[in-house]
This record gives C-alpha cells, sequence and structure tokens, in this order.
C-alpha cells in the first residue's frame, strides 16, 4: 500500500517539505525546521468534558500527548469512546500515540476532539484503529485548536471482512493543520465512508489527505468532503483510492466541492482514483466555487440582509456533509458547532 | 406612490434604460408591456436593487424616500416585491425555513417583532391552501425539482406572507399552462388593495385577461413610449410592437 509518511517529532529530518509529494500543499517545513522542545505535563482541565459530553460514553484522554489512564483499548460490545486531544502548551511540542480495537461483531462511537489552549504549540498524534470481521467504527472528529499552532493527525485503520468504518471530520484548521486517514480496505463486504468538512477563516489551514487501498473484491467506499474558506485561508484536499489488481467488484465514490469566499482564498484539491483491477465501479467529482450571485441576490430580495443570505446559503452548502452522520445526538452536535462557525 | 424619473440603466457597457418616467399611484396595477429587449425584466431588477442594475441617472422613489439609496434587502422591507421571471432554486435551504427568515428579517428591519414559529405555521397552512399547494412541499429545499408552475405558485405564496406593498411581477405567466394561471392571478388579486401598488410586466396581453390592469404602458428601446387604458393592451395583441419601434429608435 502506498503509505503516508510517518512523522517523528523528535526528528527533524522526518518533517516533509512541499518537495514531498504528499506533503505539496501542506509544507511543514516551512514553519517547522528543527525538532520542538517537549511539552511539560499538564493538569487535566477540570471543568467540562469537552463538546461531545452530552453524548455520554467514556473518556479517553490525553493532555500534551500523555494519556491521563491508558493508550490503548480494546473495544467488545457497544460502546461510546470521547476520545479528548487536549494541547495546553506554550511553543512546545508533544506527540499523542493512540490505539483502539474494535473486537469481531463490536460497535464503537468513537467522538474525538482535538482541544487546544496556549499557543504556537506542535501536536502530532498517530491514531490506530483496528476493526475486526463485522465490526463497526463511527469516528467523528471535531478540531478547535489556535491560529498559531501546528498539528498532525496519522490515523491508520485496519478492516477486517464485512467490517464497517465510517469517519465524518470537521477542521477548523490552525497554523497548519493536517488530518490523514489511511485505511486498509480488505473488500469482502466491508464498507468505508470518508467524510469531512472544513470552515477556514483568518490564516488557517486545514488538509484533509486520504488513502484508501482496496486489497480485495467487492469493497465500498463512499466519500463526501465539502469546505468553506475566507480571508486568506487555505483548505487543502487530497484524496486517493487505489483499487489492487483482483479487487474486482469494488464500488468507489469520491467527492469533494468547496466555496473560496474571499480574494485571497485558496483550495487545493488532488483527487485520484488508481485503478489496477478490471471490473470496478469508481466515480469521483470536485468542484470549486463561489456563492451562486443570483441565489444571494434572490434572498435579499426578499429581506435577508448580505451576511445572514450568505451564512444560510453556506450553512446549507456544509450540511450535505453533516446530513450523513448518524447516529442523531452526533449529528447535532456538530451541526451547532458548524453553525456557530459559519 | 411609486415615482420614477428619467431612470437610466446600463447593464455591462449597454444602455438599456434610456430615460424612463413613470408613476404608479397607490392602489393602482399599471401593466408594462413591450417587445423582447425592451427593458422590461431590467426595470424589475433596478427597482429591486440587483447588483449590476444601477442607475446611471434619474430618480425612484416609493412613498417618497428614495428607493435607490437602499440596499435590496433595505427595499423588501421597505415593501418591494419582485416576482422573479425564472426563481432561483436554493439547494439545502427548505422553503419554510427561507420564508420565515426573510419574513423576520423584514421585520426586525422595521422595528416590529418576529412572528413565533406556531403562528408562523398557521399562516403557512392558510396561504398553501388558498393557493392549493401541497404543504409538504414546503418542506423541500426552496424551488429545487419544482415544476414552473409550482415555482410560480411559491412566489405567490411568498407574496402573500410578507404581504410587500410594492409588487413587480416579472412574466408571472411564463411557463403556466390556463389552470396554474388561473391560481396564480387569484392569488395575485387577492393582494389588491388601496395600499398597494403593482407594476405587471409581461409580452403577452394574457395575464392582463386575470388580473386587470388600471393602466398599461408601452416600453420600447428603453422608454415609456405609449400610455392608455386597457384597452392599450389589446390593441397591442392585435397590431404587434412593430409600430412602436421605429418611433422609440
Amino acid at each position: 500500500m502506498s503509505a503516508l509518511p510517518l512523522l517523528d517529532l523528535k526528528d527533524a529530518s522526518s518533517f516533509p517539505s512541499r518537495r514531498t509529494e504528499a506533503w505539496k500543499y501542506s509544507d511543514l517545513r516551512k514553519y517547522l525546521r528543527e525538532a520542538p522542545p517537549l511539552s511539560p505535563s499538564a493538569p487535566i482541565p477540570l471543568t467540562g468534558g469537552g463538546p461531545f459530553e452530552a453524548l455520554g460514553g467514556e473518556a479517553m484522554v490525553f493532555v500534551n500527548g500523555r494519556p491521563i489512564d491508558a493508550g490503548a483499548r480494546v473495544v467488545c460490545g457497544e460502546q461510546t469512546v470521547r476520545l479528548r486531544l487536549i494541547s495546553k502548551a506554550e511553543g512546545t511540542g508533544h506527540a499523542v500515540a493512540a490505539r483502539l480495537s474494535a473486537r469481531a461483531g463490536s460497535r464503537l462511537l468513537l467522538l474525538e476532539t482535538h482541544e487546544g489552549a496556549g499557543g504556537a504549540y506542535v501536536a502530532h498524534n498517530r491514531l490506530e484503529l483496528d476493526l475486526a470481521e463485522e465490526a463497526e467504527v463511527t469516528r467523528i472528529v471535531l478540531t478547535d485548536e489556535p491560529e498559531d499552532a501546528i498539528s498532525v493527525t496519522q490515523t491508520a485503520v485496519r478492516l477486517g471482512r464485512g467490517a464497517r468504518y465510517r469517519q465524518t471530520i470537521v477542521a477548523a484548521g490552525a497554523k497548519l493543520q493536517r488530518l490523514e486517514t489511511a485505511v486498509s480496505h480488505p473488500g469482502h463486504g466491508a464498507d468505508v465512508r470518508l467524510d469531512g468538512a472544513y470552515v477556514l477563516a483568518g490564516g488557517r489551514h486545514a488538509d484533509l489527505t486520504s488513502v484508501v487501498d482496496h486489497l480485495g473484491r467487492d469493497g465500498t467506499t463512499s466519500q463526501l468532503t465539502k469546505g468553506v474558506v475566507k480571508d486568506t485561508a487555505r483548505g487543502v484536499f487530497q484524496g486517493k483510492i487505489i483499487v489492487e489488481r483482483g479487487a474486482d467488484g469494488t464500488d468507489a465514490r469520491m467527492g469533494h466541492h468547496a466555496l473560496i469566499l474571499s480574494e485571497r482564498g485558496e483550495v487545493d484539491a488532488k483527487p485520484e482514483l488508481i485503478i489496477y483491477a478490471d471490473e470496478v465501479q469508481c466515480a469521483h467529482g470536485n468542484t470549486v466555487g463561489n456563492l451562486d450571485e443570483s441565489a444571494l441576490f434572490y434572498m435579499q430580495q426578499r429581506g435577508l440582509p448580505p451576511d445572514e443570505a450568505r451564512a444560510l446559503l453556506t450553512a446549507a452548502f456544509l450540511m450535505e456533509v453533516v446530513d450523513r452522520i448518524e447516529p442523531e445526538g452526533a449529528r447535532e452536535v456538530v451541526r451547532e458547532w458548524l453553525t456557530a462557525r459559519l | 406612490m411609486l415615482k420614477i424619473n428619467n431612470l437610466h440603466v446600463s447593464v455591462g457597457d449597454k444602455p438599456i434604460l434610456k430615460g424612463l418616467t413613470l408613476d404608479v399611484p397607490a392602489g393602482e396595477v399599471h401593466a408594462i408591456m413591450g417587445p423582447n429587449g425592451a427593458g422590461k425584466s431590467t426595470l424589475g431588477y433596478a427597482l429591486s436593487g440587483r447588483p449590476g442594475y444601477e442607475a446611471a441617472e434619474g430618480a425612484v422613489s416609493w412613498n417618497g424616500e428614495d428607493l435607490l439609496a437602499l440596499d435590496p434587502a433595505e427595499r423588501a422591507a421597505k415593501g418591494v416585491f419582485l416576482s422573479f421571471q425564472y426563481p432561483i432554486e436554493i439547494p439545502g435551504v427548505p422553503a419554510l425555513t427561507f420564508v420565515r427568515t426573510a419574513l423576520n428579517a423584514q421585520r426586525r428591519a422595521r422595528g416590529e417583532e418576529e412572528v413565533s414559529a406556531p403562528n408562523f405555521l398557521k399562516l403557512v397552512r392558510a396561504a398553501a391552501t388558498r393557493l392549493k399547494m401541497d404543504f409538504d412541499m414546503l418542506k423541500r429545499p426552496l424551488n429545487v425539482g419544482f415544476s414552473g408552475g409550482e415555482k410560480k405558485r411559491m412566489e405567490i405564496l411568498q407574496m402573500a406572507l410578507l404581504e410587500p406593498s410594492l409588487l413587480i411581477l416579472d412574466e408571472t405567466d411564463s411557463g403556466l399552462d390556463i389552470d396554474a394561471l388561473r391560481i396564480v392571478a387569484d392569488g395575485v388579486n387577492a393582494l389588491r388593495s388601496p395600499e398597494r401598488s403593482m407594476l405587471v410586466i409581461t409580452h403577452y396581453q394574457r395575464l392582463l385577461d386575470y388580473i386587470k390592469p388600471d393602466r398599461v404602458h408601452v416600453l420600447a428601446a428603453g422608454r415609456i413610449v405609449a400610455s392608455g387604458g386597457p384597452e392599450l393592451a389589446h390593441q397591442l395583441e392585435a397590431e404587434g410592437y412593430d409600430k412602436y419601434l421605429p418611433a422609440a429608435a
């Protein structure tokens, strides 16, 4: 499989620059030339259980890279885990290594939040998710990090046959924020949905990169990412789906659609389908544009002030991604979170 | 009262309205008829404030207020409503949500209290029944997948709920079969009142059999070139616009 290069915060030679193909649009080395000093340990914030608190479940918390409890967990039956990756640091760096294994037939709702306080920190999160046969994992990610933070999350997902993996990443960006997902897809009834939404303002940068490798026959992947950039923000979408030789019967769909709401906003999109099998159904679509001027005028003609018309149209554009989230409780948290940022 | 005085509007570099002057007193319905390209739709856009249709010269006042100084939403709050020839589809925004947002935005702009959700639903149900519209359709994204007739009914429904005082109907009959035309015209006629002015823009006389105008004006080459009573519409239907073209050119 075409693995994405792994980062090691202690080794500056592992920091990719734009000369590394997979990091072409997110030049980490431009912002980070040397290994940052290690972040000190910090107490877990006593107030609040994160944005998903109301949905219950067990918390799995890391503060400045250190697990409060355990860094790994095995899931059986039906569980909700709130994975909170908290950064409270100033100009230092820390790395998280977390692993979740879902046993055969189990169901996990993984509510992941990247909560940042302080500033100019460097966070590197390395997540491993293993889904045994017929396991079902829904992962929802919300990021809320300072505008001067650097944050890289690299997630490796391995699926057993018949497993179902659903992911929705909602990114608000940072100085450089990258959320990578690499999925090893065995086919044989396994089903993957990789969705994303980004809303970026100021000078923020968010990069949603994914690689799905279809190794066996009869696997499905559906991907929908939508983004909105304002000011001088920059959104990056890189989606790669590989269908290996013999992975016949694969059905893979990828869509990325973005709105640029300012003169100096930027969106870079690189959708890729690499197909070595013969009998497959694959499609991708990519659009980048602005809000429809005639729709904006229509709404204003009926009395909506320009800002309200823009916000309503933008929300409607993004909600297509939110509407795909199950269960409803998580969907409503994400809807409110996004609406508050438009 | 609507007063348009010597209105000049260019679209891009092309002059479209070239000194249009027209008064529509309160309570009256005036029809604007004219050949294709005369500037009929431009007049609707200029009055409602569409970007790209700004007045280069002239004045427009509505009940004594300078309309040209206001943005489109401010004009809407003052009672200006343009019924679009081709109503726009708004994906992702349910029709009900849209109309309630618009109504409350207008009320806020006028310093009035917002309409509560239950009261709004009552108003919509009553209006939808009058216009023979399926209420479930209003839960769908505005105009998306609606037929031509459904879109026009949706415009009339918004009119009924927003209660504008200056109605501009741009080719409201286009795309309507005779039954739909009757329903739409009934909806418009129900809004006739001594406080409301209406400007009915149409190419054909047909609509005016259903919405009877007090006055008919001929718009050709960017100006009003003739005005008269309802009989003028019938004359145009019989004779066409040819005789106005050389005179205007």
